[in-house]
């Protein structure tokens, strides 16, 4: 439905527009907030607090209905594992993000502002979730026999 | 620590923020989705097997630089200081890429989406990224490494 499409548009429009407007497009930035034992700009601690906060009203309202508003049903996470994985994952990401002080938002929204940088990290990080996913398809290929030899 | 710098700003960070956590809303009010921008673009490359159809993806996914891109002709010049080496943006990149995938999530998604609704799995995540963040911009200064 071209409406939906249009929400998820609005979405992504708002999302960058916060992000251009707190300065997160700016890496150095983000850099400067990782940076604790030296010139540390705490703007990035203000962002979540602006966006977990508003966020938390919503989760208050999504309690409260029976569906999305434009949607059939809501569709959220429903593991609560904390595993290997995610902690792995997470480790990961963080270490590509203090050496490049770019998370995924604001490299896509740079694409506005410096697009030749912007494509230099996009393009690998396509890539790295491309050998993350070939890597989950092989473990779990590997994994079948097993499984049904023990079963 | 340290003081702060002289280039913090917190009244546009609230209000930046607040627009994120607009955005958020409409995604999970509007469409009963978690606006994770790691899922969203692995989505819209089909480089996910599930997820938000794929619509709705790409058309978050480029209202991104849209939004980025309103700002700079309303407000003017938004300022980015993009590493200057492409060896550090590309390792920067596939590193972030094969990260966020494995742990299913960024800032976004575990950051602002899972933090605000108090799951235990974003809040280690946020703060096991934030770690490995702060850790690695460290080891860059002692080693003299420049971004």
């Amino acid at each position: 439905m071209i409406r939906n499409v249009l929400i998820a548009l609005l979405s992504g429009t708002l999302f960058g527009a916060g992000l251009a407007v707190s300065g997160m497009v700016d890496p150095a930035r983000i850099r400067g907030f990782l940076d604790v034992f030296g010139h540390w700009d705490p703007t990035l601690a203000f962002v979540m607090g602006g966006a977990v906060g508003v966020m938390a009203v919503a989760w208050m309202l999504e309690s409260k209905m029976q569906k999305p508003i434009y949607a059939e049903a809501f569709v959220l996470p429903s593991t609560r594992l904390v595993d290997f994985r995610l902690i792995a994952g997470a480790a990961i990401f963080g270490i590509g993000w203090g050496l490049s002080g770019l998370c995924p938002g604001p490299a896509i929204a740079d694409f506005a502002i410096k697009p030749r940088s912007a494509l230099i990290f996009v393009a690998p990080m396509l890539l790295g979730m491309a050998i993350q996913r070939l890597d989950s398809w092989r473990a779990a290929h590997r994994l079948l026999p097993t499984n049904a030899r023990t079963t | 620590m340290t003081g702060v710098g002289p280039t913090a700003m917190p009244l546009q960070g609230l209000i930046g923020g607040a627009m994120i956590g607009l955005a958020s809303a409409l995604m999970l009010l509007g469409l009963g989705r978690i606006a994770g921008v790691s899922g969203m673009a692995a989505r819209a490359s089909g480089l996910a097997a599930d997820g938000a159809p794929w619509s709705w993806a790409m058309a978050f996914v480029v209202g991104l630089p849209l939004g980025a891109a309103l700002i700079a002709a309303i407000v003017g010049p938004v300022e980015t200081h993009l590493p200057g080496s492409p060896a550090i943006l590309a390792v920067g990149g596939l590193v972030v890429g094969f990260g966020t995938r494995l742990g299913n999530g960024c800032t976004s998604g575990h950051g602002v989406c899972g933090v605000s609704r108090r799951s235990l799995r974003s809040i280690v995540a946020t703060a096991v990224f934030m770690i490995a963040g702060i850790a690695t911009v460290a080891l860059m200064h002692l080693l003299g490494v420049a971004a």
